[in-house]
């Protein structure tokens, strides 16, 4: 295993997105748990073939729409009720029907920034190095090539079973990805 | 596994592209050299910019007396400008985020622009309420904060703040979801570019994404639901800006039909300015396989949609203020039609309620030419629009000794014009500089219409 500490995995490279969602989907049937798929587009299915939960996003911007929301009231009600209460005509200082549009932005506000932010913080990003760069033909997978990597840290991992493995699967070409 | 070719579903993107073709066609635009035609814009857009620049600067520095208003008519030129600037916008919300609610493929070769479209013509509009303080430099005073002045807060029961708030939550939500949906692209001109500064600039602004099948499910997600949030967000922001109008009592803005009626003119305005630039864009940069005349066949549809409901709402108006029979309300609409304004309330009725009809027919639809002068006929109706229902409700009110007339004056005609500046120098920069088509979306949608033999049982 002396060797295999200085790559990162194998990577499979693949011409159609269908060939990526079987090849995957064959992945994880084998054994193989440490793996990851990258496109140029989200390829539907993958998900399912790859076979993890469903992110918390959704969860954290309700949190933060509701924290805009409150927190827009709030912005409101103390100027208006505690810190310069302004007797209009004797109307009510805590007037809730005008503090609607604002509270309804903020909430637009508080959820969508959560919402990217969160994006952004669970992907990792912004990455400043990534292993799988190394590869030089990696610059295709942002333009028209699918890549499947299984990562020397996977447990089954095998120099020469996992190479055999991927051309198997039917990869165009099979490479070696340095740390 | 043999391609299938259905017969029953248009493919989307005309040419019958592979990923490449698209990766290249699409970059390729921001690799060439500059074309001299993009210069020969540029350099006009940008004179507009700095005559707009120069009769900004003199009008803040002698205050906005320099304007034609008057103790009658104390809103009319800026305002104008204001609504026209934000109306424009939100048709770029609607294609990105309402068509993508409604799973209308066809957006993903527009929403791109449309979206850059909308973030340019939100800061055109910011700059008016802006020069309309007459000391700008005060503008922070907008922001609810403890201050050294009391501390005195903003008036938070009045429609000015409400639109502050709405104006502001609208561009940072347009500025993020663009940038969210550029992420991908980004990555991919970082990838094509070989080294040197594009590379560096590119790379940062990417963020180092590489197109994992986890960070895709993320996105996808978040996709979803900035879409979903920015769907109401975008009807609230014209609402709130009617009611800059509807809260006041002035007849002709007194009215709860102001709302609906200002959202459906907006996408109208909107809609009408996205296809002007598109038929400009996919002209000069050789798009026409990615921006077809299906896309301005069904842009033109919502067109009719929406220009239909801005007569009716121009027709309801009329019929409640005579069926009310309020004097104020009947003698301003009559008035409005045949008052010294008639000339902009016709030019108003002819651009946006009659010229639209000729969008019934198909053959116009997909004429370049004449949906690019209706498109444009639009943009000058839908502008009247909003000088019809500012001006006219205001310079003959319930007092008659105060009736009077308004003239705008050069430097409000030059600033108007330097906003046009701005838009169109903003957007040739865009052109320019970032990928104009959403390759990733538009590389998810190629199979559309195509469908293999083994993916067909599903």
């Amino acid at each position: 295993m002396d060797s295999s500490s200085a790559i990162h995995g194998y990577v499979a490279e693949f011409e159609k997105a269908e060939q990526l969602v079987a090849a995957t989907r064959r992945t994880r049937l084998a054994g193989y748990r440490v793996f990851d798929a990258y496109s140029p587009f989200p390829v539907h299915g993958l998900d399912e073939a790859m076979g993890h939960p469903r992110t918390i996003l959704p969860w954290l911007v309700f949190l933060g729409g509701l924290a805009g929301g409150v927190g827009g009231y709030l912005l409101q009600y103390y100027p208006h009720v505690i810190d310069y209460p302004l007797n209009v005509g004797g109307r009510p200082l805590n007037s809730w029907p005008s503090f609607i549009p604002v509270t309804f932005e903020m909430t637009i506000l508080g959820a969508a920034l959560v919402a990217v932010f969160g994006m952004i913080i669970l992907n990792g990003l912004p990455q400043h190095y990534h292993p799988i760069f190394n590869l030089e033909r990696f610059e295709r997978a942002s333009q028209d090539r699918f890549f499947l990597c299984i990562e020397t840290k996977d447990p089954k991992f095998n120099k020469t079973e996992t190479r055999e493995f991927l051309l198997e699967l039917g990869a165009s070409e099979v490479s070696e990805c340095e740390e | 596994m043999a391609d299938l070719y259905s017969t029953l579903r248009q493919p989307l993107i005309a040419g019958n592209k592979s990923l490449g073709e698209v990766t290249n066609d699409v970059s390729g635009v921001l690799e060439r050299k500059t074309s001299p035609l993009w210069w020969r814009a540029f350099m006009a857009s940008l004179l507009f910019l700095l005559i707009g620049a120069a009769a900004i600067t003199y009008q803040v520095a002698t205050g906005i007396g320099t304007w034609g208003l008057n103790r009658t008519v104390g809103w009319a030129f800026d305002i104008t400008n204001f609504v026209f600037w934000i109306g424009i916008g939100h048709a770029g919300t609607l294609i990105s985020a309402v068509l993508f609610l409604f799973r209308q493929r066809w957006r993903t070769s527009v929403n791109r622009a449309a979206e850059a479209m909308t973030i340019i013509a939100v800061m055109c509009a910011g700059l008016f309420p802006l020069i309309h303080m007459g000391r700008p430099w005060l503008a922070f005073w907008m922001f609810p904060y403890p201050n050294m002045r009391g501390s005195l807060w903003v008036n938070f029961r009045s429609p000015l703040v409400w639109d502050f708030f709405a104006i502001s939550t609208y561009f940072t939500i347009s500025l993020v979801f663009w940038y969210v949906g550029l992420l991908p692209d980004l990555a991919t001109i970082r990838d094509r570019a070989k080294a040197g500064i594009r590379k560096k600039i590119f790379g940062l602004l990417s963020l180092g994404w590489n197109g994992s099948l986890r960070t895709w499910n993320r996105y996808e997600v978040l996709y979803l639901l900035l879409a979903g949030l920015a769907t109401p967000l975008v009807v609230s922001v014209h609402t709130i800006v009617s009611w800059d109008f509807a809260t006041a009592v002035i007849p002709g803005w007194h009215s709860t039909i102001l709302p609906p009626y200002f959202v459906a003119g907006a996408i109208f305005s909107g809609m009408a300015m996205v296809l002007t630039l598109m038929i400009i864009a996919r002209k000069v940069m050789g798009l026409e396989d990615y921006i077809t005349l299906r896309h301005l066949d069904v842009m033109s549809k919502l067109i009719i949609v929406t220009g239909s409901i801005v007569g009716l709402a121009y027709a309801t108006e009329f019929f409640i203020a005579m069926y009310s029979e309020n004097p104020y309300e009947t003698f301003l609409f009559k008035n409005r039609a045949l008052g010294p304004f008639a000339w902009a309330y016709w030019t108003m009725v002819l651009c946006n309620v009659i010229s639209p009809q000729l969008l019934w027919f198909k053959r116009i639809r997909r004429n370049v030419a004449w949906v690019f002068v209706l498109t444009i006929l639009i943009n000058v109706g839908m502008w009247f629009e909003r000088f019809v229902i500012v001006v006219t409700s205001l310079h003959r009110d319930y007092l008659p000794s105060s009736w009077t007339y308004y003239t705008p004056t050069l430097i409000e005609v030059l600033t108007l014009l330097g906003s046009f500046g701005l838009f169109f120098t903003g957007f040739l920069l865009f052109c320019r500089f970032l990928p104009v088509i959403a390759m990733a979306e538009v590389k998810g949608v190629l199979s559309h219409g195509h469908r293999s033999v083994r993916s067909g049982s599903r």
